[in-house]
């Protein structure tokens, strides 16, 4: 098959000694931020972005891989030990995992996710490897109405599908679109929203957004609610399974891997749906064994689909340039900040990174569980870091991060602007997905949109043109109404409804 | 979240609400809704000042139009809705307690630390504003060990200098340790 042969000349690339110690390196960086308590995936690589500045586009991804899985493995280790998921993808695996720990079965829930998370993510890193230049090439044929549309389409879904407040989603949106606005416009050269400042006409770095955003946002909400008694962290030996473990491991993983990789690949909200759908299922085809006091199966299906999901997000990030959750819009970022053009020409015009890449995550999972097993002890230890260091951490990182990208002092000043815009976020209950898609993807849309447009000579009607884009603005408005008459219909507070569903 | 009790929902509201009837209105809401029209408003005031190229059909105005259009109507949603009584979920995570009011003071002295930070690093350098920025944002959070604070600092901000300077090859500004680092 062509595809594989690609991928295993990706496998030639990645696998130098001096590819392999990045890798290495990217996990064990990427695990120990994610395992630090109120640090999601997104924030450990938008944190570690810095790390890859001196590194060529080859390298830095190879590290980015290992950042990525270990970041969403830390994560895990996270909700399984204190019962306090930082993200939402991880709730489903704190429900069983915690009450696994309590147990005595710390070593069984971690092994099991571990385990499960390298199955489901090699099986999601060989389909995208299937999938994703099959999409580009249709990719490459559709025109800019249609591209346009997709823009739209993974906005609204993103939008509406998380969180209980749609209006909050969209109004995330649109501070985020509006972030997109600042600086010079790419057809005309005209500053917008810039204050006349021509630092700010030069355009924000996407990885002084982000870091904002998460960490300092983070950092600076925590600090005006932390907790005052440390949190009860359960002790961990060495992570193993005994016989029936892996008998009743292995379907779930299966299961919650085929799951998890179509909700990624298409823009439908990351983890959180397929995580919790896997939870229902396997607790139903338990028929309530063991559910609730800490059954395995709970733990292993939710965080396979998790990962598979993760990496089912390649296939619209590498076919079309579009980024669907948090951690994959600062991989975008960062492949911009090396002059590559993300879009569905990416497969053919930079194969050989691309192949390197997908061959870098089957890689760096694999180091994951080299490296994991005989560490989840070490990481454990990590959870009890005392509080001030960690936050004090957070900030010297964050700002070392801004000031390092352009070694500008006002890098530092508008990371404090986008860590207080974070922080009233999460005053206000708004998601932070959403603004980050925004200033990701609105100057992409607008592209499109100009372009569409210009060749119509201004008439709106050049934006429905195609077939295709006609078909997705559908979806679109249906994702957006169909939730609100059922509401209408139902009127149900929709925390009873998930209750229900469990049952 | 109380993800610990209510493990399958999320709670509508954290803050502790009036019990019985519709609950005030969380008026600091209103405030977000005024900032939201003001960032929409002069998004579209700022759309005006640019000009349209010659055969460009939308220009540089569009997007900004509808952006700003589009945020003043959330932003009037959103005073509706508060009106009504809607509240935002404030996030939870591993180190948030939400059972307790917000603690605004250790927010204004780590906001404080980095306004000192952005004002001194040309200046003393990364070397001594972040050692000095990891000991002052550790204090802000409830650490007494100053000394302690100050060395840990000095061990990062020296360590991470040099690892960019050598490993990455990018220097960061050496203030005046210049020559000295």
């Amino acid at each position: 098959m062509d595809n594989l042969d690609l991928l295993m000349g990706g496998l030639d690339a990645a696998l130098s000694p001096e590819n392999l110690l990045y890798a290495a390196l990217g996990v064990v960086l990427g695990t120990f931020v994610g395992v630090l308590p109120g640090i999601g995936p997104a924030m450990a690589v938008a944190l570690l972005l810095p790390v890859t500045f001196g590194l060529g586009p080859t390298q830095s991804f190879i590290m980015f891989a290992g950042i990525y899985y270990g970041g969403m493995y830390g994560g895990s280790t996270t909700s399984i030990l204190l019962n306090t998921p930082g993200e939402s993808s991880s709730v489903m695996t704190a429900l069983e995992g915690n009450k696994m720990a309590k147990k005595g079965r710390a070593a069984q829930a971690l092994a099991t996710a571990a385990i499960g998370s390298f199955v489901a993510g090699t099986i999601g890193t060989l389909l995208v490897a299937f999938f994703a230049p099959t999409l580009a090439d249709i990719g490459v044929e559709i025109g800019a109405p249609s591209y346009f549309a997709i823009v739209v389409l993974a906005m609204v879904l993103v939008t509406s599908v998380l969180g209980d407040s749609k209006l909050r989603g969209f109004i995330s949106l649109f501070l985020g679109l509006t972030i997109g606005l600042v600086g010079l416009d790419l057809n005309t050269g005209q500053a917008r929203l810039s204050f006349d400042q021509p630092l700010l006409a030069d355009r924000l770095d996407i990885v002084v957004v982000a870091v904002g955003i998460f960490a300092l946002g983070e950092a600076l909400w925590v600090a005006a609610h932390l907790r005052r008694k440390p949190l009860e962290v359960i002790p961990v030996g060495q992570p193993w399974m005994g016989r029936s473990d892996w008998r009743r491991s292995w379907k779930p993983w299966l299961r919650g891997t085929a799951l998890g990789f179509p909700f990624g690949a298409v823009p439908a909200g990351g983890a959180e749906t397929p995580t919790f759908l896997s939870y229902v299922l396997e607790r139903r085809l338990a028929k309530g064994r063991e559910f609730g006091e800490g059954a395995i199966e709970g733990v292993a299906g939710p965080e396979a689909a998790n990962n598979a999901s993760a990496a089912g997000t390649f296939v619209p990030l590498l076919a079309m340039g579009i980024p669907v959750t948090a951690t994959s819009a600062v991989m975008l970022a960062a492949l911009t900040g090396y002059g590559i053009q993300p879009g569905p020409q990416l497969m053919s015009t930079e194969s050989d990174l691309v192949w390197t890449l997908l061959a870098s995550l089957l890689l760096g999972n694999a180091l994951l569980l080299v490296l994991n097993l005989p560490l989840a002890p070490l990481w454990a230890k990590l959870l009890t870091i005392p509080r001030p260091y960690l936050y004090a951490g957070i900030l010297f990182f964050a700002s070392l991060g801004a000031y390092a990208a352009n070694l500008q002092a006002f890098d530092v000043f508008l990371l404090l602007v986008f860590g207080l815009v974070g922080l009233m976020m999460r005053r206000f209950g708004l998601p932070v997905l959403p603004l980050i898609l925004g200033v990701i993807l609105g100057p992409l849309g607008e592209t499109r949109f100009r372009e569409a447009l210009t060749i119509s000579g201004g008439e709106v009607s050049g934006l429905f043109d195609e077939a295709l884009a006609v078909v997705l603005y559908v979806i679109a408005a249906l994702a957006i109404v169909v939730p609100l008459v059922l509401g209408a219909l139902r009127r149900r507070d929709p925390a009873q409804e998930k209750e229900r569903m469990l049952v | 979240m109380s993800a610990i009790e209510h493990p399958a929902g999320r709670q509508p509201d954290n803050r502790p609400a009036p019990e019985a009837g519709a609950p005030a209105p969380d008026r600091a809401q209103y405030g977000l809704a005024v900032l939201l029209a003001g960032i929409g408003g002069y998004t579209i005031y700022d759309a005006t000042t640019l000009k349209v190229g010659f055969g460009d059909p939308v220009g540089p105005q569009a997007f900004p139009f509808v952006i700003g259009g589009v945020m003043l109507f959330l932003a009037v949603l959103l005073a509706v809705a508060t009106a009504r009584g809607d509240r935002g979920t404030a996030e939870a995570g591993e180190d948030v307690d939400l059972s307790q009011g917000a603690d605004w003071v250790t927010v204004l002295k780590l906001v404080a630390v980095l306004v000192f930070t952005i004002a001194t690093i040309d200046w003393l350098g990364w070397a001594i504003t972040g050692a000095l920025l990891f000991a002052g944002a550790a204090w802000s959070l409830g650490s007494r060990t100053l000394i302690r604070d100050l060395l840990v600092g000095a061990v990062l901000s020296v360590g991470s200098w040099y690892a960019f300077y050598s490993g990455l090859g990018i220097a960061l500004s050496p203030g005046i340790l210049d020559g000295i680092l």
